[in-house]
């Protein structure tokens, strides 16, 4: 078995970095912020290149949709493992909805058999592009991935859900979401990083696609949520407990000795 | 306006997150049905007809459905979609795998975990780890949404509404059930408690965990939660994480225990009503952000919390 892997791939802020807002409630001020591919993302290109590794795979290939500069977050991809790289290059902010519809195209394109790609990017939170892309492909799905065995055209995958560990198997094609457990991505080696430069990476230009990315969604405002209260540093536990038996947050019942 | 809400439900029961979904879908305003897909599930329709507010339960009792598949369930509200305005759901793990396949197959851009209603159209959302709000008016003609539940209150109950069979779609199967290993537990669940006892890191192992947070847990009716790193060590399953990737909560009372606040778990917890923090260091973001920091040692600390109250 020799499935075509698509990782899709998204820069975002990185995730040590405390965001600071515009003055303006336009979003996070992005200049000089430090930027790196969306952790999950990394997770998922991990098992897509353990996955070649292990002879189930030939080719992955890792997809961007965003500014000339994620180029520097696929030369990333192609250092930790991807053999191609393709960036649909837009200055705009594209909605999930539209991103997933792009990745379709590509898969269309590109006949692939499994995508593998993060739960969610720590930008904005959304935990949907995966399963509308499994949607619009109508394919079968799999989300929040801490475990995955490919064998037989069949994906075993052990979902982390509010139940706890739900193993589902999924035929391929499919699309699977990766949770932080699913591995420990590697660093990528200086060699690796210097083979990279030579690996293909090819720019096409999003309207190329002919795919109507208009938002569906009219962004009023960003601001900093409310700021919590200082807080009280108590002394002993007694203390403690006396604090919450005043505001009524635990039963008064025996007294604190 | 018409609104249908998806109900999360597992091991029989309804999930306690649906009548607070209802709460958000009252302040959209319109006559709100629910659906329930599962097999054997009549007393969970029959739950979910109770909670206030509710006009009618649609319910798809069919084995087709049994362990919730995201696929078959997606492919159920699409077949619904026509008669309803808007679709919503929990965003629990059930609401973020099938909403977003819903949506995309609506042409529909998703608003993923609303946190408040600012009109029918307009909704907040937490974004960069609930580090930012951010408004959005959803200018699809449908909606579908999925809703943080720690956000709004409970619905409460009222007169039952009426259940209606809803016969199953026939269509492939694609992703199957082969098992749960399922965390079995009688405390209250951690996204709906009023009280949740939370442990980190600095319980260095299982037995610390279960020696520690368990007892106070008990204790205090509460729900158990835990940083990434206590999961990650092992020490608890992963679905008592709390944090940006793990559950979002907002209890009444959420007591951090050797937990140091890594902005990651701050965004599943910032919004409960009061923190109390216990850590061994003084300067750890967790304790800046607590209402009542105590800087003690846990292992000394949590029992004697324990026995006092």
């Amino acid at each position: 078995m020799s499935l075509k892997i698509i990782v899709p791939v998204k820069r975002v802020i990185e995730a040590s970095v405390r965001i600071r807002l515009r003055s303006d409630g336009g979003g996070p001020d992005m200049a000089n912020a430090k930027m790196a591919m969306n952790p999950f993302d990394e997770i998922a290109l991990e098992e897509a290149v353990r996955l070649r590794e292990q002879g189930l795979a030939d080719d992955v290939l890792a997809v961007s949709i965003g500014p000339q500069a994620a180029q520097e977050t696929l030369r990333t991809a192609l250092a930790l493992g991807a053999d191609r790289a393709l960036l649909v290059e837009t200055g705009a902010a594209i909605e999930p909805l539209a991103i997933a519809r792009i990745l379709a195209a590509i898969i269309a394109e590109e006949g692939a058999q499994l995508v593998l790609m993060g739960k969610l990017s720590i930008d904005e939170d959304n935990n949907q592009t995966g399963p509308m892309l499994a949607g619009f492909l109508g394919w079968g799905q799999a989300g929040c991935a801490s475990g995955i065995v490919v064998s037989h055209n069949t994906a075993r995958v052990t979902c982390e859900t509010d139940g706890g560990l739900e193993t589902l198997d999924v035929p391929l094609p499919a699309v699977i979401t990766a949770d932080l457990r699913l591995n420990e991505p590697r660093y990528p080696s200086l060699p690796n990083i210097m083979k990279a430069r030579k690996k293909p990476l090819e720019t096409r230009a999003l309207d190329a696609f002919g795919i109507d990315t208009a938002p569906r969604l009219k962004r009023i405002e960003v601001r900093e949520p409310p700021e919590r209260q200082a807080g009280l540093v108590v002394e002993t536990v007694d203390d403690l407990i006396a604090r919450l038996r005043d505001a009524d947050l635990i039963p008064a019942g025996s007294a604190a000795q | 306006m018409t609104i249908l809400v998806l109900a999360d439900h597992r091991d029989g029961m309804l999930a306690g997150t649906v009548s607070r979904v209802v709460t958000a879908a009252q302040e959209i305003g319109g006559a709100i049905d629910i659906l329930v897909a599962g097999r054997d599930c009549g007393a969970i329709a029959a739950a979910a007809a109770e909670i206030a507010g509710v006009n009618r339960v649609l319910c798809a009792d069919d084995p087709r459905y049994e362990h919730g598949p995201a696929e078959r369930i997606a492919d159920l509200l699409v077949s619904l979609a026509p008669g309803y305005d808007v679709l919503m759901a929990p965003a629990g793990s059930a609401g973020k795998a099938i909403m977003p396949r819903a949506a995309a197959m609506l042409d529909v851009m998703q608003v993923s975990e609303i946190v408040a209603v600012r009109g029918p159209d307009r909704f907040d959302r937490r974004i960069y780890a609930g580090n930012a709000i951010l408004t959005v008016e959803a200018q699809d003609a449908r909606k579908v949404l999925t809703v943080r539940a720690s956000a709004f209150v409970d619905a409460g109950r009222g007169p039952a509404a009426p259940v209606q069979a809803l016969a199953p779609l026939d269509g492939p199967a694609l992703s199957s059930f082969v098992s749960l290993e399922a965390s079995h537990s009688d405390r209250p669940d951690l996204t709906t408690a009023r009280v949740v006892v939370s442990g980190g890191r600095a319980l260095r192992s299982k037995a610390g965990f279960a020696e520690l947070i368990l007892p106070l847990a008990d204790k205090l009716g509460a729900a158990v939660g835990a940083s990434r790193a206590a999961v990650d060590a092992g020490f608890v399953g992963n679905d008592v994480q709390v944090g940006q990737t793990g559950r979002i909560v907002a209890p009444d009372l959420y007591i951090a225990c050797g937990i140091s606040g890594a902005i990651q778990h701050l965004a599943g917890m910032k919004d409960s009503r009061v923190i109390v923090a216990i850590n061994n260091d003084a300067q750890a973001p967790i304790m800046q952000l607590a209402d009542f920091a105590l800087v003690a040692d846990i292992f000394e600390a949590l029992p004697e919390l324990t026995r006092k109250l």
